[in-house]
C-alpha cells in the first residue's frame, strides 16, 4: 500500500515533468496533462506499452520521443497483451535472481478507446483474467481521431463523425456508446476506477490506489479531443469538468466487487450543457427528442451506479 | 537532428536514449500567446499541471518561466487559472 494515496500539486512537480516537450499532439489535447498525473502518482519506476492510437502516434515520431521512463510500442490491439509480456519477464528475472528482489518496477499499459473498447479488448480481457500484475489506462476521447474522427463503440449517440455522418438519413452515431468500465468489472479484478482530468486530485488518488494493488487494476479516463469534438483548444479540461457536472461521465470506482461513486454533483447541470460547446452535437441542439434521448441514458446509468453503491462491503455496515 | 542512413538506423526502431522530442521545437504552432504576470501568481500550480506541452517550467514548488520554444498557445493555462487571481493573459502574436 502507498504510505498516502493522495499528493499535492508542489509534490507532484517535484515527482515529475511528465512528457518531454516537443511532442506533435494538438494544441490543447489534455492527455500529455493526463500522463503527467500518472507518471507523477507513480512512486517506483515504471514501464509503459501503448497501443497504436494518438498517444503512441504523436508523442514517438521517429527518432524522436517525449517518453521519459521506458516505453514499448507492439500494435493496435495488443497493448496488454504486451505489457503481460514484459511484466511475465520481470517475474522470470526476479525469480533468477538476475534483477535484485528489492527492486520494485509497475507496468503500465496506455490504451485509446479504439485499442480498448474495439481492437485490443479481447487482449486487454485476457491479461485481465489471467492476472498479470498491471495497470491499464484508457484515455477515452470517444473515436477513432488519430485516423481522422471515425465513430468507435465509445463515441456517444448522436456523435458526429465522418462514419457516422450527421446529415438527412441519420443524425449522427445511432447507437449509445457500451460501457467498457463495466465489462472490465464483470472479470473481478481487484480495482477499476473512472476518472477525469479536471478532477484532478481524484485521479491521482486513483492511479496510486491502482498501484498499489497486486494484480490488474483498470482506470478510464475522459479525453475531451479538439479536432474530433470540435471546440476551442482552451476548452479540453472545462468540457471534462461539465462531463462530470452533467453525470455524463461518473467519477466511480469498483474496488473488490463494491462501487462507491467519489463524486456527486451538488447540482447536476442537464447533459445539454456538456453537448453545447461541442461542434459534433450542434446539429441535434434543435432535436430535443434526441437530447432527451441522451439524458435518459445519463440518468438511467446513474441510477444504476447509485442501485450498485448501496451494496457495502461488510465492515462498512 | 542530422538524418541517418538506413546503416546507421538502429534495429527495431529502437530510441536508446530518451526523451529526443526536445529537439523538435512546437513553438511556431503559436498563433497567441500567455503572458505571465508574476506579481498575480499564487503558485498554484495548476498551469503547470494542465500545460500539454510541459512549457511551463517549475522550480521548489514555484512557476519560474514559459518556454516559448514549445507552447502550442491552447490557452488550457489562461483558462485553468484561479478567476480570483488572473495571473495569465493569452495575447495575439505578432510576427
Amino acid at each position: 500500500m502507498a504510505e498516502k494515496l493522495t499528493l499535492n500539486l508542489k509534490e507532484l512537480s517535484k515527482r515529475t515533468e511528465g512528457l518531454a516537450s516537443g511532442h506533435r499532439a494538438c494544441a490543447g489535447c489534455p492527455f500529455p496533462a493526463i500522463i503527467k498525473m500518472i507518471l507523477g502518482a507513480a512512486d517506483d519506476p515504471v514501464v509503459v506499452a501503448n497501443a497504436t492510437g494518438c498517444m503512441e502516434v504523436v508523442t514517438t515520431i521517429f527518432p524522436y520521443t517525449a517518453w521519459p521512463v521506458p516505453w514499448i510500442h507492439n500494435a493496435f490491439e495488443n497493448a496488454a497483451a504486451t505489457i503481460s509480456g514484459v511484466e511475465s519477464a520481470y517475474k522470470a528475472l526476479l525469480r533468477k535472481g538476475k534483477i535484485p528482489g528489492n527492486k520494485k518496477i509497475k507496468f503500465i499499459a496506455f490504451g485509446g478507446d479504439g485499442g480498448t473498447y474495439d481492437i485490443g479488448l479481447q487482449s486487454l480481457s485476457g491479461a485481465i483474467e489471467r492476472g498479470h500484475n498491471f495497470l491499464y489506462v484508457l484515455y477515452d476521447n470517444e473515436g477513432y481521431m488519430n485516423t481522422g474522427i471515425q465513430r468507435s463503440s465509445a463515441t456517444p449517440f448522436a456523435a458526429h463523425t465522418t462514419t457516422s455522418p450527421a446529415g438527412k438519413v441519420i443524425p449522427g452515431k445511432t447507437q449509445h456508446r457500451k460501457d467498457l468500465t463495466e465489462i472490465v468489472a464483470a472479470h473481478n479484478l481487484p480495482y477499476a476506477a473512472q476518472a477525469s482530468p479536471s478532477h484532478w486530485n481524484d485521479l491521482i488518488r486513483k492511479v496510486r490506489k491502482a498501484l498499489s494493488v497486486e494484480g490488474p487494476t483498470f482506470i478510464s479516463i475522459i479525453s475531451p479531443c479538439v479536432p474530433g469534438w470540435g471546440y476551442p483548444e482552451h476548452m479540453s479540461i472545462e468540457l471534462a469538468k461539465l462531463a462530470v457536472e452533467t453525470k455524463f461521465w461518473p467519477l466511480y470506482e469498483v474496488e473488490n466487487g463494491y462501487y462507491k461513486i467519489n463524486y456527486k454533483p451538488r447540482n447536476p447541470l442537464p447533459v445539454i450543457e456538456f453537448l453545447k460547446p461541442q461542434a459534433r452535437f450542434k446539429h441535434i441542439l434543435n432535436r430535443p427528442d434526441l437530447i432527451e434521448e441522451i439524458q435518459r441514458f445519463v440518468d438511467e446509468r446513474w441510477e444504476r451506479l447509485l442501485w450498485l453503491e448501496q451494496r457495502k462491503p461488510e465492515e462498512n455496515k | 537532428m542530422k538524418k541517418k542512413g538506413w546503416k546507421e538506423l538502429p534495429e527495431g526502431a529502437i530510441i536508446p536514449a530518451a526523451p529526443t522530442s526536445p529537439e523538435f521545437k512546437t513553438g511556431d504552432w503559436r498563433i497567441q500567446k500567455p503572458v505571465w504576470n508574476e506579481d498575480k501568481c499564487v503558485h498554484c500550480l495548476l498551469c503547470w499541471l494542465y500545460c500539454p506541452d510541459s512549457a511551463i517550467k517549475v522550480k521548489d514548488g514555484k512557476v519560474v518561466a514559459f518556454d516559448y520554444e514549445y507552447c502550442k498557445g491552447c490557452g488550457i493555462c489562461e483558462q485553468v487559472c484561479p478567476p480570483k487571481i488572473r495571473a495569465i493573459e493569452m495575447v495575439k502574436e505578432e510576427i
